[in-house]
């Protein structure tokens, strides 16, 4: 069931690279706008470039990825780049699919926001994404 | 005192179908066994296509395997043989499996990641260097470029001296489910078809005992339930068909280049049962509705894996046991050839200890069980008897409902199903959140700070130096190539399809002259373009 929110949460959800097992992408996207965000699913075979440019189109608060592949690392590394060139750190990022746990710390000092597998219910990628956007709400002003 | 059939506590299956209590003559009442069940090998197949199954010829073993280049693979490949393997399983990365070289842009990062890299003939060649063709037969998980890697077996068999006639093997082939559930489509469905039905008329003429197109079930993985899954794939088989009728073909000349292949679910008994109402079911469509006259027209010859999707990264060894119950329904259910995932996979590609488990598994069932020594063991039951009457049924209501809706093209064209799957998935997953499904040691059993990082240490490792090493040979193979020739080539192919002619003969001749797959998928896109569906959420 849909709840209407003041400022409801932004998030891109995307399938970055050339993975095509887009259904938990899809599903989670159902989950996210369940839960009041709006949610914007790019598709399939979407670049760094893609990705960075429709999020700052969209004026989203999150960006999602979803990779099933095992080219999270490549992935994530171009895409915070991008980010900091578009001077656009600001975005919260979070990876779901199939992350190893050694690859996680990686991701993380690359300024990955969080990262979920298939273990990871709904309710607590919502509570996640939520409790971080309110921390850095604290930290950096934005347009209500 | 026979116990009540009690409604009160009703259990279904996974396609939610309800179950009794128990089953007993009573339930089969309905049922003939000459003209529904049958002997083996005799119509309707219900019990097996063979006469005598596994007693005289086991199942196939068939892992599947691929990663990093053609060496790399092929030495996998002589390893599994070495233990007992009999047929190859080729994985391709995604780079190849979308039409792209290992330098593209859009394959950075993917090369040789999920299966092996190919980008011309010289990589092919690598890939079955020592490996006979005349003897082993290989099967390629590949669809959008199915006809460019057809096109290299055909070329590395005959410089093996195998000609074309003997060449064994299939190509997946089955764009339908890219659309549906595994997302490798290039080009739009139209032009997607075209092509697919080539390859089939190709092999119709050439290569008949090929199987030009195995009709898969992804969808299992996707959202939609074992009994939907297989009405899908005859619905998708006979988009095939009635293009091949079309181009003036007989049944009986198409039917028989048509294999499936699907996964075994979590559900033991309806696994079982969703084979044999397909076999079923495909020979009475076949007899009765193309008018097929020959056996070889009606048998549905399936391959079975066990589900990927429902491996589980908590835990992860109990995925064996997960396994086994899958080989076991398999084999049960009497596929012609299995494929058994590894454990790791549900968070890798197998490392070599984790494959000679699941192959290993495959020869315990074989030679320790007794189970081949006797045809459709389950045949008789009155549980599993009722419950293919129960699936024939579903997947006939399945059927005709998509059939009224406007047929299976134009569903997947609109994104309907795909978003019906979806919304069944969603469904599923909160009930596993919820705990209303069970998953042992996901929402049961679970442990607290399970160590997961420890099962990593065995896992495969990507080498990222195969990017490298692909872009180099790739470069060193256009240099050394006839580059006037390959150019000619690819026009030819281009006018070949503007001329709506069967293109197989003209990437063949492409192929043999080392154009790269991004070569030609390039040129296919110039007129067609890459499919980019509704997302649909």
């Amino acid at each position: 069931m849909s709840i209407a929110k003041k400022n409801p949460v932004r998030i891109l959800v995307s399938k970055p690279g050339l993975d095509g097992h887009d259904v938990g992408a899809r599903v989670v996207s159902m989950a996210f706008r369940d839960a009041g965000m709006e949610v914007i699913y790019t598709g399939l075979h979407q670049t760094p470039e893609q990705i960075v440019k429709s999020a700052l189109q969209e004026d989203v608060n999150v960006i999602g990825l979803s990779i099933l592949s095992g080219a999270h690392i490549p992935v994530c590394t171009r895409i915070m780049q991008l980010l900091k060139e578009k001077d656009a750190t600001d975005i919260l990022v979070v990876v779901g699919g199939v992350i190893p746990i050694r690859d996680r710390g990686q991701l993380q000092r690359l300024g990955i926001n969080g990262i979920f597998d298939q273990n990871s219910t709904f309710d607590h990628m919502v509570q996640f994404i939520e409790s971080q956007i309110k921390k850095a709400d604290k930290t950096n002003l934005r347009d209500p | 005192m026979k116990p009540k059939d009690t409604d009160d506590a009703v259990r279904y299956t996974e396609s939610k179908l309800p179950l009794k209590t128990f089953y007993s003559p009573d339930d089969l009442k309905e049922t003939d066994y000459k003209r529904d069940i049958a002997d083996p090998g005799v119509f309707p197949y219900t019990r097996g296509i063979h006469p005598t199954m596994y007693r005289e010829r086991l199942w196939t073993i068939r892992q599947y395997a691929g990663f990093g280049s053609g060496e790399d693979a092929n030495a996998r490949y002589k390893f599994l043989l070495n233990q007992g393997q009999k047929g190859l399983n080729v994985a391709l990365d995604l780079p190849t499996q979308l039409g792209y070289d290992s330098d593209a842009p859009q394959a950075y990062g993917e090369v040789g990641r999920v299966g092996v890299a190919i980008d011309t003939l010289d990589d092919m060649e690598r890939l079955f260097d020592g490996i006979p063709l005349d003897k082993i037969s290989a099967a390629f998980t590949i669809n959008s470029t199915s006809s460019i890697i057809l096109a290299m077996y055909i070329a590395v068999a005959e410089k093996q001296g195998v000609s074309q006639d003997r060449i064994r093997g299939t190509v997946q082939n089955d764009i339908l489910k890219e659309y549906l559930a595994r997302g490798t489509y290039i080009f739009p469905p139209g032009p997607s078809i075209k092509l697919a039905c080539d390859i089939i008329e190709y092999c119709l003429k050439n290569i008949p005992r090929f199987n030009a197109v195995s009709i898969s079930g992804h969808m299992n993985e996707a959202g939609a339930t074992g009994v939907q899954t297989a009405a899908y794939m005859i619905l998708n088989a006979r988009v095939h068909i009635d293009d091949l009728l079309k181009r003036g073909f007989h049944i009986d000349q198409i039917a028989p280049l048509i294999a499936f292949f699907t996964t075994s679910k979590e559900h033991f008994f309806e696994s079982i049962a969703i084979v044999r109402a397909s076999r079923r079911l495909w020979a009475r469509l076949m007899k009765d509705k193309y008018k097929a006259k020959e056996k070889r027209s009606m048998l549905y010859r399936i391959g079975l894996a066990a589900d990927c999707g429902n491996l589980i990264g908590r835990q992860p060894l109990n995925n064996i046991t997960r396994i086994a119950t899958r080989a076991l329904s398999s084999i049960l259910a009497g596929a012609q050839a299995l494929a058994l995932p590894a454990y790791d996979e549900a968070y890798a590609i197998p490392s070599e200890e984790s494959a000679r488990i699941s192959l290993m598994m495959q020869h315990i069932l074989a030679d320790e069980t007794g189970i081949p020594d006797v045809v459709d063991p389950l045949g008789g039951s009155y549980y599993v008897e009722s419950l293919t009457n129960e699936c024939e049924k579903k997947m006939n209501q399945i059927i005709d409902d998509i059939e009224q809706r406007g047929g299976m093209l134009d569903l997947i064209e609109r994104g309907d199903i795909q978003r019906e799957l979806a919304q069944q998935l969603y469904e599923e997953q909160k009930n596993i959140q919820a705990a209303k499904k069970t998953v042992i040691g996901l929402n049961k059993y679970a442990l607290e700070d399970e160590d997961i990082a420890r099962y990593e240490s065995q896992m495969h490792e990507y080498d990222a130096s195969i990017q490298e090493r692909q872009i180099k040979t790739l470069n060193k193979i256009k240099s050394e190539r006839n580059n006037k020739e390959v150019n000619a080539l690819l026009k030819e192919l281009e006018l070949a399809f503007k001329r709506e002619e069967n293109v197989v003969p003209f990437i063949i001749r492409a192929v043999k002259e080392y154009a790269s797959i991004g070569e030609i998928v390039q040129t296919i896109e110039g007129l067609y373009g890459r499919f980019r569906p509704e997302t649909g959420v």
